[in-house]
């Protein structure tokens, strides 16, 4: 199929001194390699794909089963090493920096100063989406990881109201055990677990105890004494898991919510997606707010697209058309309602999201000036996937032994030392 | 090109014409051919071996010796891999997961193998079908098995459950979700995989044993298990040497089997050098750790097949 485009690219040339330069034979191509493949998101994937062809872009998809990023990066670097990169990759955070600075990127500069898309984002989005200065990936939603879920029908079954402090998380625990319901619906898979903490650094420590442990990566915040009230805390969650849990996909975990087995879901708000792939509607079916302590934070995730240098002019003219459409309010519009997430634009109307997102949406713009507008850590936006790893390993393996709070925080001093050097 | 015909016409009207008492090069290089041809049809294999097991070993050999993290770098920096490697608390857990799995399913698989051979060795009826049962796991892949056996375990899903609701409240089965206990399950589930296989080894081992040596053992009045034990085991064991090879480098391969039973969970409690090794190279950035821990691995497999290969191969010396 490349061969082709090239062979019509090749005619085009020829036909460009008749034509003065105009490629009228060739169609503008995208290769996207991602792995948004699960229920909302490859919906959310083809609503993309129907604007760039009613364009008259030609989009060749690469999707990575599985909904994890490991293969699709696996995939991305046996291409580079190739040197037949994708048009455009699902990429995030720090990974743009460090294919950036393989210089494999291709500058978007054009594209985003026509678009205006430095004051379309939120500066911390912006600055992530560049390298050295020059765009070379485009942010498509915001997802925030801190929120809770829970099914009304259920708190209302023992009398609880959705919890803002850990007290009153604790008290509704309690009665929910009584009641024979497990109280945190959970998936045991590493990831999950780091999640599940992360949410709970920046709820016990606070945004600025985050940025300091999780982003900056200071050893006496990794394996201080609020690190230890953080290990405490998960210590506690990890009684009110059912016996079950280990090795849970989250969506099964969300269905433990859906059918009223669980009381509470704490993950980020894919699962939004998921409950509206699934009929349900936020506020009637089920309720979402921030879980206790994260009244100014919001870890976001970010995801986008980072597009990679090509000879092709087919190519290069589809990447310009693709990262243009990503940041068109009618795309993140479209987009942000199948996956669960809010569009990043901050200029744009938002009557057809539901509450949930609204008050996202709301808590977005306050802590973006209240600076508790955080990356994630966990979901790859602040940190090296090495460093990420090794709090992954410390986390896991506390929340599945009996280790203490005191040996958690000293081991994730070490690892994440280790993990840096 | 002339045929080769036209071409041995030729060269022989030449050696008339000149009269020289030299071979004639047709010749010549048939008798090359000849000697060389089994050498020449190798060579393709042997070039591709070379490049694509050889090769790539060097080659994760040479970048365990770098700092490589997303993309692999050709700069030597030394043994920091392996130094980092042997301070991460996980790489421990595997090691010792590798100890446990694989002495364990070694041993398992020996005696379990070993045994159904030898009852199958009693002429008995069915021998056909129940040879087909037993070797049937072996058909199915490790991910199939995994995944059977991760329902199969799950306390709220399969046994536990199951046994709960015929009224034994009080039964409890958890091990695939208990850290310490969870990598006994991929124990259970790997031999349950693989003793098939060596039972079919073992079953061909004993039919090759010399029965008149059997006939007279037992004329001499030995009984049946003396008869197992002091001759037929003994003289099959080649069967031993390869079902040892097989099943080490079973053990330290595997990978699929753990990620569709608990992914290395719970934690990391299920972690084994494979796991570990992918998480290093594709999941973390960290390339040079992870060719370190394939050479480790690599190092493992060569400390059992390495004395096994001398013992085979030493001249003079033949198991058969």
């Amino acid at each position: 199929m490349r061969q082709s485009s090239k062979l019509l690219g090749a005619a085009a040339c020829a036909l460009g001194f008749s034509l003065a330069g105009t490629n009228v034979w060739a169609a503008p191509t995208v290769e996207v390699l991602h792995w948004m493949t699960s229920g909302g998101q490859a919906k959310a994937m083809k609503s993309l794909k129907d604007d760039m062809e009613s364009q008259g872009g030609k989009w060749i998809d690469t999707p990575v089963g599985g909904g994890s990023s490991e293969e699709a990066l696996t995939k991305l670097r046996a291409r580079v090493l190739g040197g037949d990169a994708p048009s455009s990759v699902q990429l995030k955070g720090p990974l743009i920096q460090e294919w950036g600075a393989l210089g494999v990127l291709q500058p978007i500069d054009d594209v985003a100063a026509a678009g205006k898309w430095e004051q379309a984002l939120p500066k911390s989005v912006a600055a992530t989406m560049k390298y050295k200065g020059q765009w070379v990936a485009a942010p498509v939603n915001v997802h925030r990881l801190d929120w809770m879920y829970a099914n009304p029908a259920v708190l209302k079954k023992v009398g609880i109201t959705m919890p803002t402090t850990w007290e009153q998380f604790d008290t509704a625990a309690a009665k929910l055990k009584a009641a024979g319901i497990t109280p945190l619906a959970h998936g045991g898979q590493a990831w999950q677990d780091a999640s599940l903490w992360e949410v709970i650094v920046i709820s016990v420590g606070g945004p600025a105890f985050h940025q300091k442990a999780l982003v900056e990566l200071d050893p006496k915040a990794l394996g201080g004494e609020t690190m230890q009230k953080v290990f405490d805390r998960m210590r506690k969650l990890r009684g009110y898991v059912d016996p079950n849990f280990s090795g849970r996909d989250w969506n099964l975990a969300t269905a433990m919510i859906m059918n009223g087995t669980a009381g509470f879901q704490i993950m980020g708000d894919w699962v939004k997606g998921d409950m509206s792939a699934a009929g349900k509607q936020a506020g009637k079916d089920y309720l979402c707010a921030n879980p206790p302590g994260t009244d100014n934070a919001f870890l976001f995730i970010v995801d986008s697209f980072a597009m990679f240098k090509s000879k092709d002019p087919d190519r290069l003219a589809g990447q310009k058309l693709f990262a243009k459409l990503l940041m068109e309010p009618r795309f993140q519009e479209n987009f942000n309602l199948a996956k669960g997430s809010i569009p990043v634009r901050t200029d744009m109307k938002l009557d057809k999201f539901d509450s949930c997102a609204l008050a996202a949406s709301d808590h977005m713009a306050k802590t973006v000036k209240s600076g508790g507008f955080a990356p994630s850590a966990i979901h790859d936006m602040a940190v090296p996937m090495a460093v990420k790893g090794a709090m992954t390993d410390v986390v896991t393996k506390h929340f599945n032994s009996d280790m203490s709070s005191a040996e958690a925080a000293k081991r994730l001093a070490d690892a994440v030392k280790l993990a840096r050097e | 090109m002339s045929t080769p015909w036209s071409e041995g016409h030729r060269s022989l009207a030449a050696n008339d014409a000149l009269a020289r008492p030299r071979p004639s090069l047709p010749a010549t290089a048939r008798r090359w051919l000849q000697e060389n041809l089994s050498a020449l049809i190798m060579a393709p294999t042997a070039a591709v071996t070379l490049v694509f097991v050889y090769g790539f070993i060097a080659w994760t050999v040479y970048m365990s010796f770098t700092g490589s993290r997303m993309m692999p770098v050709y700069e030597l920096i030394g043994f920091d891999a392996y130094a980092r490697l042997w301070q991460m608390e996980r790489w421990g857990v595997s090691i010792r997961n590798l100890l446990v799995f694989g002495g364990l399913f070694m041993v398992l698989n020996l005696a379990i193998g070993l045994l159904l051979a030898v009852l199958l060795d009693q002429r008995i009826r069915f021998e056909g079908t129940l040879r087909a049962i037993f070797l049937y796991p072996m058909a199915l892949s490790f991910i199939v098995t995994g995944t059977v056996w991760k329902w199969m375990l799950n306390p709220g899903l399969g046994l536990e459950r199951s046994v709960h609701l015929l009224g034994w409240t009080g039964f409890k089965f958890d091990w695939i979700i208990n850290p310490d206990y969870a990598i006994y399950t991929i124990v259970i589930a790997g031999v349950w995989q693989t003793s098939g296989l060596i039972m079919a080894m073992f079953l061909a081992a004993l039919r090759g044993v010399d029965q008149d040596v059997v006939k007279a053992a037992y004329m001499d009045g030995a009984t049946m298990p003396q008869i197992y034990w002091g001759i037929i085991i003994p003289s099959i064991r080649p069967a031993f040497f390869s079902a040892v090879v097989v099943l080490a480098h079973l053990a330290v391969k595997s990978f699929d089997l753990v990620i569709a039973m608990t992914n290395g969970g719970p934690g990391y409690a299920t972690d084994l050098p494979s796991i570990f090794m992918y998480a290093m190279s594709f999941q973390r950035n960290n390339i040079a750790v992870g060719s370190a821990t394939a050479v480790m691995m690599l190092c493992t497999v060569m400390a059992i097949v390495v004395p096994y290969l001398y013992s085979e191969l030493r001249p003079g010396r033949r198991h058969d």
